[in-house]
């Protein structure tokens, strides 16, 4: 659970603005983005999850070397996409 | 250095590496600390050890949440999964770590009602879905976690939920940091230090580790080149007689922090006087509990918490491990006894713990290391 994985935010939510359909590795969920609103997050913009939040906005080449980090790490990655694709926030 | 080959950026890092062993002084040893889990998987994953010269060795510290909590919260937590209409929730890093009584998997095997959630709004969720249970979330985290902790209360509070709570467990990084540098057992000369932490927290906190106890931290990214710059930044900083808060992970971590995830932990949770580490004993203001303001919110004002205390098994060295004063290789059950599918201790449980990383990546080290002593 102590992993920071990126993902790229397809939408935010019409009814609920705290929360964005998010593109993880092909797994699309709802993550919250209350903890980064100040930084204006878009459709578009890539951001770094941990446990179901965005912590911060980061920008494309951060994204892709923090994915070759967790497709590095092997199990515990495997573990963590297992777990977001349970993941049903509302 | 077959796992150094593998990596894209060899090169790179071999000519870092070249610069790393210029700014070391000969004959003198180095110490440095990593103090998150992340980057003791990215330095066994990738064999940066071999990168560096002899004299430089890197200990692992702390910064792993799964490992540091005590046996006898596990117990606690049982205790409170047991009570009537109550489903625990938890992460599912926390199922398979042994407290006295077992895991949470024996817990639930033997009929408590314990669900593994990716995240608290999950737990949210699930309380929702049943609002004649009581669902209680057994939270743990660093300041990288506590935030989505103290978000999902503000959110059952906002939704007038009554049969949510959480079992607060969030522990913070400086006190724990600094029980290390108090402790006679282990002389370091600076910290690498962790990246998600620092996303919430910023740099600014660790100044204390600088001026007062005059040890160069930088804070550091995940990638291989990322840890070795930092190796590179700490061993420039000792060159030239600094000691400095520096930071290598820029393009993620802000100087000052996320604001509004430190404001949530503020508004929602406020230091416990003390708090037990498992390895490091009782630590002053090293955790965080709910505020008052939220106190319907709280499970340990709900329940009844027997506030277990439970020793470490014997033959388990988790405590050395987590203070960085033994390599996992060293512990007597290492590899043995102890293994991923079946540990003792929490170091081997989590995918984050020492001991799980060098037992994943590293057995190629400990095997030659035998050969050595054999030899």
């Amino acid at each position: 659970m102590c992993l920071g994985i990126p993902g790229e935010i397809v939408e935010i939510l019409p009814d609920q603005p705290d929360l964005a359909k998010v593109d993880v590795s092909g797994v699309r969920r709802n993550i919250n983005i209350g903890l980064i609103t100040d930084d204006d997050p878009q459709p578009g913009d890539w951001i770094l999850i941990h446990v179901g939040f965005a912590l911060s906005k980061i920008d494309e080449a951060e994204a892709k070397a923090a994915m070759d980090f967790l497709e590095g790490i092997g199990q515990a990655y495997a573990d963590e996409i297992e777990a977001l694709m349970e993941s049903r926030i509302e | 250095m077959r796992y150094v080959d593998e990596y894209r950026d060899a090169d790179k890092a071999r000519a870092l590496a070249a610069s790393i062993a210029s700014l070391c002084e000969p004959g003198r040893q180095y110490k440095f600390m990593e103090v998150c889990g992340g980057h003791t998987h990215t330095i066994y994953k990738h064999g940066l050890e071999d990168y560096l010269p002899e004299n430089v060795t890197l200990v692992h510290g702390p910064g792993c949440p799964v490992c540091v909590i005590p046996m006898g919260r596990v117990d606690d937590t049982i205790h409170i999964a047991e009570q009537d209409d109550v489903i625990m929730t938890s992460f599912g890093d926390m199922m398979r770590v042994p407290g006295g009584r077992g895991s949470f998997f024996d817990s639930k095997a033997a009929g408590a009602d314990i669900r593994m959630v990716y995240s608290p709004l999950d737990a949210l969720k699930i309380a929702r879905q049943n609002p004649d249970k009581k669902i209680v979330f057994m939270a743990i985290g660093f300041e990288t976690t506590a935030p989505s902790t103290a978000m999902t209360v503000l959110r059952a509070k906002a939704e007038g939920l009554t049969n949510f709570s959480i079992f607060c467990n969030h522990v913070t990084i400086l006190p724990a940091i600094k029980a290390i540098l108090d402790s006679p057992d282990l002389r370091l000369d600076g910290f690498i230090g962790p990246g998600h932490v620092s996303t919430v927290i910023g740099c600014r906190p660790y100044d204390f580790i600088a001026r007062e106890y005059g040890k160069p931290l930088v804070v550091a990214g995940f990638e291989p080149l990322d840890i070795l710059q930092s190796i590179h930044m700490l061993l420039s900083q000792l060159a030239e007689g600094r000691s400095e808060v520096e930071n290598q992970y820029g393009r993620v971590v802000p100087w000052e922090g996320n604001l509004t995830a430190l404001k949530v932990i503020n508004e929602t949770m406020e230091l416990r006087p003390y708090f037990e580490w498992r390895g490091l004993g009782f630590i002053s203001h090293s955790a965080l509990k709910v505020r008052d303001t939220f106190a319907a919110f709280d499970a340990e004002r709900i329940f009844e918490i027997p506030g277990s205390r439970v020793a470490d098994p014997k033959a388990c060295q988790c405590g050395e491990v987590l203070k960085g004063v033994l390599k996992p290789w060293e512990c007597k059950v290492f590899g043995t006894a102890c293994t991923p599918e079946t540990p003792i201790g929490t170091c081997m449980v989590s995918s984050e713990g020492a001991c799980a990383a060098y037992y994943n990546f590293g057995r190629f080290t400990r095997e030659r290391v035998q050969e050595a002593t054999r030899g």
